[in-house]
C-alpha cells in the first residue's frame, strides 16, 4: 500500500509520519470509528508498557556525562554530535539540547505531543505530558507543576521551561545523586527515570526502592 | 488487567519479542499494533490460534519476498497481519484501510511541525 506515497518532503515546516505510522493511524481510526477498540482501553495496554518502548539510550547518555567530564562538555556543546559519537541509531539525534541542572538552575521541558517526541531517549511520554493543561501551566506556574509532581526546590533555585514546540528538542541532565561515587556507568544509568529527564523528577537514589 | 491479556497473547504467540517481564517493543507504534490486536481478541473477532495461523503466512510469504527475518521486522508482519484479518472479517476492507492511511499523510502534511496531527474530516478530501 506504499506505492504511491512517493512525495516524501524532508523540510521541516510541517509534521510528518511513516509509512508505518501512518497505516497504523489508519487501523486505529477504523477500529475505534467502528467500536472495536476504546481508545482508554487502547492506552492503559500501551502505557503499561511505556518502560519497555525503545532503546532507552537517554539513562545511558545521562549516566556516561555523570562519569565522563570530556562526554559531558561534549554532549552540552552539541548535544547532537555527542549522541553521535555513541554510535547509537538515532534520528532523536537531530538538534537535541542538553540542559543541565545545577544547585542554581532546574530546567524542565514541555511540549506538545508531536511526532518528533525523543522516545528513543525517553521512552514513551507520560499520559500528563500530552495534557494541554500541563503545558500551560508549566510555563505559568513551573513551581506549582513541579510541587504536584513530588518535587521541591530551594527557593532559589531557579526554574527554566524549555518548550521544545519548535525544531529542537531538550533532554535534562540531572545532578548525580549523592552517595554514588565510584559506581560504573551501568549501576548509574539504573538510577536515571525518564521523568529526571523531563526535568518533573529526580534520578532515583542509591538504595531506594526503585 | 491488560496485563493479563498480555499474558495470554505471549502464551499463544511465543514468537512475540519479550523480555523477563514480557512483550518489549522497538517504537511506540509497534505497541499500537499490539495493542489492538489484544483488543480484537478480546472483542472476539478472531482467536489465538486463529492469529498464530495468519501471522505464520504472513511471515511465510515475507520470507519469500526476501525478508531478512532478524527480528527487526516483526512488527511489520504483525500490522499486515492485522490488515489482513481486519479485510477478511469484514471489519475494514483494504480500500477504506487505504483512505484512512491517505487522510493521515495529508493531516501530517498539513500540521505545522511540533503540532498534534489530528485527522478532519477534510483530509479524506
Amino acid at each position: 500500500m506504499s506505492q504511491d506515497h512517493d512525495h516524501h518532503h524532508h523540510d521541516h515546516d510541517h509534521s510528518e509520519l511513516s509509512e508505518t505510522e501512518l497505516r497504523v493511524r489508519a487501523l486505529e481510526t477504523i477500529l475505534t470509528e467502528k467500536g472495536y477498540v476504546e481508545p482508554a482501553a487502547l492506552d492503559a495496554i500501551i502505557q503499561a508498557y511505556e518502560t519497555k518502548i525503545g532503546p532507552h539510550n537517554g539513562a545511558r547518555v545521562v549516566a556516561k556525562a555523570w562519569t565522563d567530564l570530556a562526554f559531558k562538555t561534549a554532549l552540552l556543546q552539541d548535544g547532537s554530535k555527542a549522541i553521535g559519537t555513541l554510535g547509537h541509531v538515532s534520528r532523536v539525534g537531530d538538534h537535541l539540547v542538553v540542559v543541565e541542572n545545577t544547585p542554581e538552575r532546574h530546567n524542565m521541558v514541555v511540549c506538545t505531543l508531536c511526532s518528533c517526541y525523543p522516545w528513543e531517549m525517553l521512552g514513551l511520554p507520560p499520559v500528563w505530558y500530552k495534557a494541554a493543561p500541563y503545558r500551560s501551566r508549566a510555563v505559568k506556574d513551573p513551581r506549582g507543576v513541579l510541587a504536584d509532581f513530588g518535587v521541591a526546590l530551594p527557593k532559589d533555585t531557579e526554574i527554566r521551561v524549555w518548550d521544545s514546540t519548535a525544531e529542537t528538542r531538550f533532554l535534562v541532565l540531572p545532578m548525580r545523586p549523592a552517595g554514588t561515587e565510584g559506581w560504573s556507568e551501568e549501576q548509574l544509568a539504573e538510577l536515571v527515570t525518564r521523568d529526571s529527564m523531563i526535568g518533573t523528577g529526580f534520578p532515583k537514589t542509591p538504595g531506594a526502592p526503585s | 488487567m491488560s496485563s493479563a491479556l498480555a499474558a495470554a497473547a505471549t502464551a499463544a504467540i511465543p514468537s512475540i519479542p519479550c523480555d523477563d517481564d514480557g512483550p518489549v517493543f522497538r517504537a511506540p507504534w509497534e505497541a499500537h499494533a499490539f495493542a489492538m490486536a489484544l483488543s480484537l481478541h478480546e472483542r472476539g473477532v478472531f482467536t489465538w490460534p486463529e492469529w498464530a495461523a495468519a501471522l505464520a503466512d504472513e511471515i511465510k510469504r515475507a520470507q519469500a519476498a526476501g525478508d531478512p527475518d532478524t527480528g527487526e521486522t516483526y512488527y511489520l508482519h504483525w500490522l499486515a497481519t492485522l490488515e489482513g484479518l481486519v479485510a477478511r472479517k469484514g471489519v475494514a476492507s483494504m480500500e477504506t484501510l487505504h483512505r484512512y492511511r491517505n487522510a493521515w499523510d495529508h493531516a501530517a502534511d498539513r500540521t505545522p511541525h511540533g503540532k498534534p496531527i489530528e485527522l478532519r474530516p477534510e483530509d479524506f478530501g
